[in-house]
């Protein structure tokens, strides 16, 4: 077992807006061991993205985290004041974005943009900084790099640009790289190069990384570990083996049949019913019960505690409880 | 954080909740329906009106132009002076009832008062000519305020077919259309409206005569029609904006997918979508107008005597200012009031319905 | 022989974009496509961004001029067929369920509009009634039809762009990425609907997607796009496992699995390069500067679309097919 070098505990994060208060994650904790790939799976709503941002720092400004912790290496980031945070954010913990388009400046070339990541964090003179961009835009696979340090942004393909952020986000070799729908906007094929390229480079640098997607493939294909999440909880964790075989959630079990698989013959796909949820009018009990088949009337008043399926696996469902009370047992098996 | 495994749950709890067996059973359907809301329904015009009201300084000024107006319709039913009326006494005319202050009163009035007669009081005191002041100045403001608004609106119709024709036809027609605004826009604009005003005064003489335009004097018809001629392009250069960015909308290609004539593509899916940003800018355009008549009034060219402007007004007001500062101050605090309402009431549309700026 | 529903021959759209004060060069988006959609049939067109898929569904529905090439609907050239009328017989749905939909309008208004534009009915009553039955057709509610766009998900969005495109009993849906946009566990509800109006109302469809499992599972046929030309054209099963043509093999290798077993056995084929640009488009093949297997016949003559072997109904444009 890796060590252990993020820690999230009960992290609560919400948004305070004119409507009400939209409470964008609920009370989730995780671990992120080094060198291993840890996938958050949900859909539009599930709180992934809030939770990438809550961990760095940089939610939009009426967004608080109103309650938890995040441990990095035992320090809790929650505290952290803005010093500490200008030392952790790009150095200790990078993230790249869905649309490189949006995240990369218009109008700085791209020489400008890595030196000055660069420059933030490592004490390097102009010329040194000049070189290391050079590495790292070798490191990424970027072809012709001297000529590409010169480009901007638009002139670059998307493939091309998401290489870019790569190589700003890893300048400063941080622990651990967060990448939030990183290759949602690429073509399949450039797809494949960057989630290859991306686990080239954590073997190579020995850091761990959190990839969010909702894409269930990009998942099986990178991650050691999965989170599923649904309106800002943890529906379900475990190792990827764990997650694809022997899922233990209504949504989980719902999402894995409900995308397409080619290998299987055309059969009609059996979706989950319903919408995503309203985040400013969340029910109590289970945020799923409503589109949940198997629902019972205690997933509706009472939301389920996380239950420990085995070693590596951990569900917060309550069909996973036996029930036991003072004469009856009811034995049948939920799964 | 409690932990269970699949196959026991602890019995007793001091400190937790029984688990009831029967909360095990499914749920019925009706159950979950229950335990999901749908947000209450709500038009784009409703939440706006909503975020309107919360804006302390658009409802206080939509207050305020709302007793305006209150005030300018109903003053003269209460004032039984006319805006033109020389004050009299006992159907004399009183020489000694000019220039005085507010609420004060002649020596021929306050005789007529001491014998038992009723005498309004003069709110704002008089004019030069013995004329009263409030009675002028209401007068002045419903001036403004009409002119303010007609102008808008002829800005706003020909701005707003001119736009849309130019935006929607796109090519070389559109390219033709802006370079006509472009040309007009770079007119000094103050200078043709003095141009304009000499030539109509001169072109439409006494043909005018009376018609209601009458009262208004030429000079009035002529800035009216300066307006229709000049004033148009900023809003003409908005719709056009507007369009090209919603023409490139996905509803309007379904609508072309649908079938449907450009006409109607414009009527029913381009215009209402625009119509925010257009009624903001009429908001704004008023005070502009407005001020705009009366600088006009100011250096002369408004509206004729009798009838009275704030701005020509003001103009009187000027020589005597050292003398009667009132006769200056209250036309001013009037146009002020009217122009500074109009625009937070702009700025508060603009905020509460500009769909760029929601969240 | 059957006719055809659909029969598109060498289908070219052009554009010409401005690459300087005097120079204009063409935008070959879409350079010589053919193929042909019988009744009640799907027809799965996949590429990447800017192999012109979406040009050619707009073109089929006369949304662009073709540049050269001809479309037939039922055997007739759609240019001479009244616009009016093929507009009852081919609709579309499209990608984006947030802007497809008027944001003034009430749904009964988006979904009423083609039968307003149509004059297809003679009393409100019995258009209210057409509305409430098309919403019930795609699975929404009927009073649905007094709120607005922007109060639904984005699966029920898309379900009342069905329901518009429904409205004037099309026999033909062009379908532009309708799923795309939408979560995954809605993509399956939507993709359900797709079928079951099929089934029922006998709609063939022309879908064009990137995800090539949704294709699949959707498609009786695929036709893969590259540059503005088709590459290769066989039934659904074949496109997935008997892929010839280089690109097709590339695309299929590239796409994750969601499972991970089988996702780590995997051998994977990784594509060098980038996309060409379509203003400066290769000599011969588009595909031979990222092809392995490029030979020097790729760089002189550009490869027609061919049979393999006869009634296999599996064609593709190579010079040097593999498998």
């Amino acid at each position: 077992m890796s060590e252990t070098i993020l820690q999230v505990k009960n992290l609560h994060t919400s948004f305070p807006t004119d409507s009400g208060e939209v409470r964008a994650v609920n009370g989730i904790n995780f671990n992120v061991n080094r060198g291993k790939v840890l996938g958050i799976v949900g859909e539009s709503g599930s709180g992934k993205s809030v939770t990438a941002y809550s961990i760095l720092r940089i939610l939009d400004n009426p967004g608080r985290i109103t309650e938890g912790e995040i441990l990095f290496h035992g320090e809790n980031v929650v505290d952290y004041d803005k010093t500490q945070l200008r030392a952790f954010r790009g150095a200790k913990v990078s993230i790249i974005f869905q649309d490189p388009m949006t995240s990369l400046n218009p109008v700085y070339t791209v020489e400008n943009q890595l030196v000055e990541a660069i420059r933030l964090h490592t004490p390097r003179n102009p010329r040194q900084a000049r070189e290391r961009a050079l590495e790292m835009l070798q490191l990424v696979g970027v072809n012709e790099p001297n000529k590409r340090l010169k480009q901007y942004p638009h002139q670059l393909s998307g493939g091309m640009r998401q290489r870019v952020m790569i190589a700003m986000a890893l300048a400063c070799e941080p622990d651990i790289l967060i990448a939030d729908e990183p290759t949602t906007a690429l073509d399949v094929t450039i797809q494949a190069q960057i989630l290859e390229l991306m686990m080239e480079l954590k073997n190579k640098l020995g850091m761990s990384i959190i990839m969010i997607t909702h894409d269930l493939g990009v998942i099986a294909e990178m991650c050691d570990e999965i989170i599923v999440m649904y309106a800002g909880r943890v529906c379900e964790r475990g190792t990827a083996e764990e997650i694809f075989y022997n899922p233990c959630h209504e949504y989980t079990k719902g999402l894995l049949h409900s995308i397409p698989k080619i290998t299987v013959g055309k059969e009609r796909l059996t979706p989950i019913a319903g919408s995503p949820i309203d985040l400013l009018n969340m029910p109590k009990g289970c945020a799923f019960a409503s589109r949940c088949d198997k629902a019972m009337k205690v997933c509706l008043n009472t939301p389920p505690d996380e239950i420990r399926i085995n070693n590596d696996h951990i569900a917060s469902c309550w069909m996973n409880v036996k029930p036991v009370s003072g004469k009856t047992q009811e034995g049948e098996s939920k799964q | 954080m409690s932990e269970y495994t699949p196959d026991t749950i602890p019995q007793k709890r001091p400190l937790s909740m029984q688990l009831d067996p029967a909360l095990f059973e499914p749920a019925t359907a009706s159950e979950k329906e229950q335990h999901d809301i749908m947000r209450e329904s709500t038009t784009f015009f409703r939440d706006g009106m909503r975020k309107l009201f919360k804006n302390p300084l658009a409802v206080f000024s939509l207050v305020v132009l709302i007793l305006l107006v209150v005030v300018i319709l109903f003053a003269p039913l209460v004032v039984p002076y006319g805006y033109s009326q020389i004050v009299t006494v006992n159907g004399k005319r009183d020489r000694t009832a000019a220039n005085m202050r507010p609420l004060t009163y002649s020596e021929k009035e306050q005789e007529s008062i001491d014998a038992g007669q009723k005498v309004f009081p003069h709110i704002f005191g008089t004019d030069e000519l013995g004329r009263d002041y409030f009675i002028r100045v209401i007068f002045g403001a419903r001036v403004s305020l009409m002119v303010g608004v007609f102008a808008s609106i002829i800005v706003l119709v020909i701005g707003l077919l001119y736009g849309s024709i130019s935006g929607y036809a796109g090519g070389k027609l559109d390219i033709a259309m802006m370079r006509l605004v472009d040309i007009i826009y770079s007119l000094p604009d103050i200078l043709m409206v003095i141009l304009l005003s000499v030539v109509l005064g001169q072109v439409l003489g006494d043909s005018l005569q009376g018609t209601v335009f009458a009262s208004l004097g030429n000079n009035m018809i002529s800035m009216f029609i300066v307006f229709g001629l000049l004033y148009w392009v900023g809003m003409a250069r908005l719709v056009r904006g507007q369009i090209l960015q919603i023409k490139n909308n996905e509803y309007v290609l379904a609508a072309r997918a649908l079938g449907a004539s450009s006409g109607r593509i414009i009527k029913k899916h381009i215009l209402p979508n625009c119509i925010s940003v257009i009624f903001i800018s009429t908001a704004l355009q008023v005070p502009s107008a407005i001020f705009t008549e009366s600088f006009l009034s100011f250096i002369g060219l408004g509206v004729q005597a009798p009838m009275p402007s704030l701005g020509s007004l003001a103009n009187l007001a000027r020589s005597a200012l050292q003398v009667y500062p009132y006769k200056m101050v209250f036309p001013a605090l009037g146009i002020c009031l009217i122009v500074l309402s109009f625009n937070l009431l702009g700025d508060g549309l603009r905020d509460a319905f500009d769909p760029k700026l929601r969240r | 022989m059957s006719e055809h529903l659909l029969e598109v021959k060498d289908l070219k759209q052009h554009f010409p974009i401005k690459m300087g004060l005097f120079k204009t060069r063409m935008l070959k988006a879409v350079d010589g496509v053919s193929f042909t959609i019988d009744k009640g049939e799907t027809l799965g067109l996949v590429g990447e961004s800017g192999c012109g898929k979406t040009t050619v569904g707009r073109s089929i529905l006369r949304l662009y001029t073709p540049t050269t090439g001809t479309v037939r609907y039922n055997g007739e050239l759609i240019t001479d067929k009244n616009i009016q009328g093929f507009r009852k017989e081919i609709q579309a749905v499209f990608q984006d369920p947030y802007s497809s939909l008027n944001p003034r309008m009430t749904v009964g208004d988006i979904v009423g509009e083609p039968l307003d534009i149509h004059k297809l009915y003679a009393t409100p009553a019995e258009r209210k009634a057409k509305i409430d039955e098309l919403l019930t057709l795609v699975g929404l509610n009927s009073d649905h039809s007094r709120r607005y766009a922007h109060e639904f998900s984005g699966g029920q969005r898309q379900r009342i762009g069905i329901a518009r495109a429904l409205a004037v009993t099309p026999k033909f849906i062009v379908c532009d990425e309708p799923v795309s946009a939408l979560d995954v566990s809605i993509q399956a509800q939507i993709i359900n609907t797709f079928d079951e109006l099929q089934q029922k109302l006998g709609l063939a469809y022309l879908f064009i997607a990137h995800d090539l499992h949704v294709v699949h599972h959707m498609s009786k046929r695929i036709a893969v796009m590259y540059l503005g030309k088709i590459v290769e054209t066989a039934s659904a099963d074949d496109i997935i496992s008997w892929p010839v043509h280089p690109y097709t093999q590339s695309l299929i290798s590239a796409i994750p699995i969601p499972d991970p077993k089988k996702a780590r056995a995997r051998r994977r084929i990784v594509l060098e390069g980038e996309v060409p640009s379509p203003l400066n488009m290769p000599q011969g093949c588009a595909f031979r500067t990222r092809c392995r297997y490029a030979v020097d016949k790729c760089a002189q003559e550009t490869p027609k679309l061919e049979m393999l072997g006869e009634g296999v109904g599996h064609e593709a444009a190579c010079w040097n097919p593999q498998g």
